[in-house]
């Protein structure tokens, strides 16, 4: 009888070397199977034993996947929201939903390292900093934020710094949106700042507390529209910083922040088309007046000049990123939200000045109509001027009035029992208007008229009036100029993206498909359960599934990055060591060879970094370890160690170094960037640790979006479970606290409740395909291609650190400082040459200066990394043609690299070697290059000639 | 100024050339050659009280960003301008156009001379 079976496994797309490929590989390295190659690079004390009861069922197929995803969207119930608090339905343009939110060549790529081969984004990012700049009336803005509420946090800790005043007082508008207080109380509570709430009476006096900032928030969570410029001027004239925390909309109608005295701007761009998602992703924004600019968190794009004198972006001043500042940083923000605030960057180009001021005016109108409708109905108004919210007093009926919207399909903000607010925005109908008004009693079949006119602050200053936003507005010049720029990257859809450290491993269309359906994209953070219940069931199975495979009892989604979640992790120890009145536990060890944001959230959690030394295998010096655990024993809060290490190391030591420290007294933080080499093989859990991060983006198949968004989800043993992460607006508790209650300032790390929902089901759908054995197959090709990698190219280029039996777990470490002493040939030099043989460079100098560390991931096939060590060898061996005298050192094709179409073919050729050597250096290129749009950038031009907004469009005429 | 031979160090890379009760300070070339292309310079205000050991300023490379420590108790007289202007002074000359503070002090703590500087780089 002939068996009906499934035709395809998802595991054969997703992993790139088939057996064939794989046992080519395993005669490279000298194993002969995968297993026996992974279990003997890890060490042998910490191999897991396959779980009797597993919670993530067998592998499903791709069409059985999407089934299963169709289930939990048809649970959750997309309704009309106006329930507002900086989260509104908006309009995403087909053109550019299509083209880039489900287009690989934006999503696929990773953050602009690399600048010559990201021009593209480079130049949508410095769209997205000139429109904040250009509505904030600010000078320099950052490439995006987290999230508003984190943007917010980010604002207080700038203006510590950068404040004159010696107070340790923040002042907070009582009218800020709820989860923005949350999370300031929380941030603020860990590193010694007292917040202080202004009241609306006392923002209208001139003599204010002592403090070093204040934050308004403008228009206010109530809807209210105010001058704030005497509480601004107040606070500066102490020394104090001014944040406000403005809606880029209204600012389009509304005088800008800069005009009434800001020195910092912070929001979020959520509703210029991004989708609201259950409370993310999103871009944040900040800007600052100039002076602050070298204060700014995150990252910042710039414009410099290429070896041709072009003009040409880049990221600017990125050394004051944490990996560099380490524990003096002053902000663990890693990365930015690019592929969120390309789509709103977009969405200003596409509309322009014009369009964003006919939709905001539009949202107005809405909200006027409304107040004036409630008020001819005798309910009072809590402010006289507002832009799209409107707070209506109701005494003892708000929860009545708020029940019968919802009867007619529509969440209002229930404030207080005598409260309602409600937001209108760019998708109201004046249909839903009337309906709503009709649930205040309003019996005609029209609007009342408005009462109002312009706000008294109107905006009487030009904004996005450079071309970039007077030119797309069509479609067809949209979908040409979101081409234009994707044809300038690289990104996976090119080829391997070799980032050792990044994982930049297959984002499956499948995985991505959920992402877009209204039942994600359309449900507000703080809708009521009964609409979110598919969201709350996928989050529940997906936490479960990530606790088994770490070997963990519970797990937060709430951290926006890898970077939060290391704070969620770090404030879950503090609040342990509290709760048992170890107050003086404040230490943190961490390993000189750590990721710098290990130190920066170390902090920002109110610790004291303490630095433990590496040995010359790269591991951590058992000996340094224990000296320093005697020396800090009393105040020992915790270690933090990655595991496999940043130096793509399986360290053997690593039972005793987590007993050690347990012995002390001390908790063990386990950052899970690199648990793409332990799935199936290990768990932090089983080895010593008791809480972790795992990057969602990394492991389990977020794309990168050229430079984020993340999930940084945290995972703790239970003795921390009580400590993680809540939300004071959460729908419910996902979390297993053993009975005890929310923990002291929720330790909420972000404005949402569950971080980032809307791309939870992409790493949901990779489990559910891969099924556990599939996970461990990942696990195995991955570690299998690192170690061909290594053995292929360490005749070549000196494999710097490996561990048991000489392997490399998931990446290795080539160290080029030997050729650069040999030749002068520099990391640069090579990196750039790999743009002319078509690759983008592995990590550079991270984390040893001078290397490169390479990740093939398990998703690459044998060709291409076959392909990339065959350009690794061949670079290699120009190098050594320079060094015996070949081409001059100033005049090469390492040096001169990478080489533009232009570069090669305008005016006369007098380089020591030919046009073909420079741009098609093997010959398989000629039928499919890709071309960098600019030569090599000069990175100190830019740092010293800081201009972060479009250059005028005369700049790029030759 | 003297030659960087007569000049006193610090273990954190400066140099002090001391005239009268005022301390020019710079960093070493070995500091500027390790730290790169310098883009960015902070330094004190005019009339501010420096205390020694304390970072008064920084000094950004496209690479790195290094802190100024002040090397003695004192008064900040004067600061370099050019160096606020053109970063690069910094590589070009570290010793001469690329200084960076001036500081007025009653007492000089313990600094290395040239030699033991040199000894402590390796150079």
């Amino acid at each position: 009888m002939p068996t009906i079976h499934s035709t395809d496994r998802f595991q054969d797309r997703h992993i790139g070397t088939d057996s064939v490929a794989q046992l080519e590989m395993l005669s490279a390295v000298g194993y002969d199977s995968v297993d026996d190659l992974v279990l003997a690079a890890v060490p042998k004390s910490i191999h897991v034993n396959p779980l009797e009861n597993s919670s993530i069922p067998e592998a499903a197929t791709e069409r059985e996947a999407l089934a299963e995803l169709r289930l939990f969207a048809n649970k959750n119930t997309v309704r009309r929201s106006m329930i507002g608090l900086g989260y509104y339905d908006t309009i995403t343009p087909a053109v550019i939903k299509r083209n880039v939110l489900e287009n690989p060549s934006w999503y696929t790529a990773y953050t602009p390292y690399q600048p010559e081969i990201s021009q593209g984004r480079l130049e949508a990012l410095i769209n997205f900093q000139t429109m904040v700049e250009d509505l904030t009336g600010l000078d320099i803005a950052n490439a995006s934020m987290l999230d508003e509420g984190t943007a917010v946090v980010e604002a207080m800790l700038l203006a510590r710094r950068a404040s004159k005043s010696v107070s340790k007082v923040f002042l907070v508008d009582a009218d800020a949106f709820p989860q923005t207080k949350a999370l300031l109380a929380n941030r603020a509570a860990a590193v010694g700042i007292e917040l202080r709430e202004l009241s609306r009476v006392e923002a209208s006096e001139t003599s204010l507390p002592d403090a070093f900032g204040v934050m308004v928030q403008y228009p206010g969570a109530s809807g209210r529209v105010w001058d704030p410029s005497a509480v601004l001027a107040a606070v500066k004239e102490q020394g104090g910083i001014a944040v406000v925390a403005a809606d880029l909309l209204a600012l389009t109608l509304l005088k800008s922040p800069g005009e009434f005295g800001a020195d910092v701007a912070v929001g979020i761009t959520q509703r210029f088309g991004v989708p609201m998602g259950f409370g993310g992703p999103h871009a944040g924004y900040m800007a600052v007046r100039n002076g602050l600019e070298r204060q700014l968190p995150g990252r910042l794009v710039g414009v410099s000049q290429d070896a041709a004198g072009h003009p040409a972006y880049r990221l600017s001043l990125q050394v004051r990123e944490q990996h560099i500042r380490r524990e003096k940083a002053t902000s663990n923000i890693c990365t930015a939200q690019v592929l969120l605030s390309v789509m709103a960057s977009m969405y200003a180009v596409y509309h322009g000045p014009g369009g964003l001021k006919r939709i905001a005016q539009s949202v107005r109108a809405k909200a006027i109509r409304f107040a004036s409708t409630i008020d001819a109905l005798g309910f009072e108004l809590a402010s006289e001027d507002f832009f799209d919210t409107v707070t209506v007093k109701a005494k003892g009926m708000a929860a009545d009035i708020v029940a019968a919207a919802l009867q007619r399909n529509y969440n209002l903000h229930l404030v207080d029992a005598d409260t309602i607010s409600i937001s209108f925005d760019e998708t109201t109908t004046e249909a839903e208007v009337l309906d709503v008004a009709t649930v205040f009693g309003w019996k005609e079949k029209t609007l009342a008229e408005p009462l109002r006119g312009p706000g008294f602050l109107a905006r009487t200053t030009d904004y996005l009036t450079h071309p970039v936003f007077n030119t797309h507005h069509s479609e067809t010049g949209m979908m040409r100029y979101l081409k234009y720029l994707a044809d300038k990257d690289y990104a996976l859809d090119r080829g391997m993206i070799p980032l050792g450290s990044c994982t930049m491993k297959l984002n499956a269309a499948t995985e991505m498909e959920a992402v877009t359906w209204p039942e994600f994209g359309g449900i507000h953070p703080f809708a009521p359960e009964a609409d979110v219940v598919g969201y709350l069931d996928l989050i529940e199975q997906l936490q479960g599934w990530l606790a088994e495979v770490t070997g963990y009892d519970e797990v937060s989604l709430q951290p926006n990055a890898g970077s939060q979640g290391e704070l969620a992790g770090l404030l879950a120890i503090r609040g342990y060591h509290h709760s048992r009145g170890d107050l003086h536990r404040t230490a943190c060890l961490i390993p000189a060879s750590a990721h710098g944001t290990n130190a920066a959230s170390a902090v920002l959690a109110g610790m004291k970094v303490v630095v433990v030394a590496t040995n010359e295998l790269g591991n951590v010096d058992l000996d340094d370890l224990r000296a320093k655990i005697a020396e800090h024993a009393d105040e020992l809060a915790a270690l933090m160690i990655t595991y496999p290490s940043t130096h793509g190391v399986y360290e053997h030591e690593v039972r005793d170094i987590t007993d050690a420290v347990h012995a002390a007294g001390g908790q063990v933080y386990v950052d899970g960037a690199n648990l793409n080499a332990l799935l199936g093989y290990a768990r932090f859990g089983d080895f010593g640790g008791d809480v972790s991060h795992l990057n969602l983006h990394k492991t389990f198949c977020i794309p990168h979006g050229g430079g984020g968004p993340g999930v940084g989800p945290v995972a703790a043993k239970a003795h921390l479970a009580p400590f993680l992460p809540g939300h004071p607006l959460a729908q419910r508790d996902t979390i297993n606290r053993g009975g005890a209650t929310l923990p002291e300032h929720f330790n909420i790390v972000s404005a949402a409740p569950y971080g980032s929902p809307s791309i939870l089901p992409i790493s949901w759908a990779y489990v559910r395909m891969m099924g556990a054995e599939g996970l461990k197959a990942a696990t195995g090709a991955a570690v299998l291609a690192a170690n061909y990698v290594a053995a292929k190219l360490r005749d070549h280029y000196p494999v710097l650190y490996s561990g048991d039996n000489g392997l490399v777990a998931h990446e290795c470490i080539l160290d080029l400082r030997p050729l650069t002493a040999a030749t002068g040939v520099t990391v640069d030099d090579v990196a750039k040459r790999l743009i002319d043989y078509g690759f983008h460079a592995p990590t550079m100098s991270f984390p040893v200066a001078g290397t490169f560390m390479v990740e093939p991931t398990e998703s690459e096939d044998l060709v291409e990394i076959d392909r990339f060590i065959a350009a690794m060898v061949a670079i290699k061996a120009e190098a050594d043609a320079l060094a015996a005298g070949r081409w001059s050192v100033d005049d090469n094709p390492l040096v001169n690299a990478p080489h533009t179409a232009q570069a090669v073919i305008v005016g006369e050729w007098d380089h020591p070697y030919s046009r073909e050597e420079a741009v098609y250096p093997v010959r398989a290129l000629i039928r499919g290059k890709y071309w960098p749009p600019v030569r090599r950038i000069d990175q100190a031009y830019g740092d010293r000639n800081l201009v972060c907004a479009c250059p005028p469009i005369e700049a790029f005429v030759d | 100024m003297s030659e960087p031979t007569e000049r006193r160090y610090t273990k954190e890379h400066e140099w002090i050339d001391v005239v009268g009760d005022i301390a020019t300070v710079g960093i070493t070339s070995y500091a500027a050659d390790k730290l790169g292309d310098v883009v960015f310079v902070d330094l004190p205000t005019v009339g501010s009280t420096v205390a020694e050991g304390r970072v008064v300023g920084e000094i950004e490379s496209t690479k790195s960003v290094g802190e100024l420590f002040a090397p003695v108790n004192g008064t900040v007289t004067e600061i370099n301008d050019a160096v606020v202007a053109t970063p690069e002074l910094v590589n070009s000359d570290p010793f001469g156009a690329g200084w960076l503070i001036r500081v007025t002090f009653t007492e000089l703590p313990e600094l290395l001379s040239y030699a033991e500087y040199s000894a402590l780089v390796g150079e």
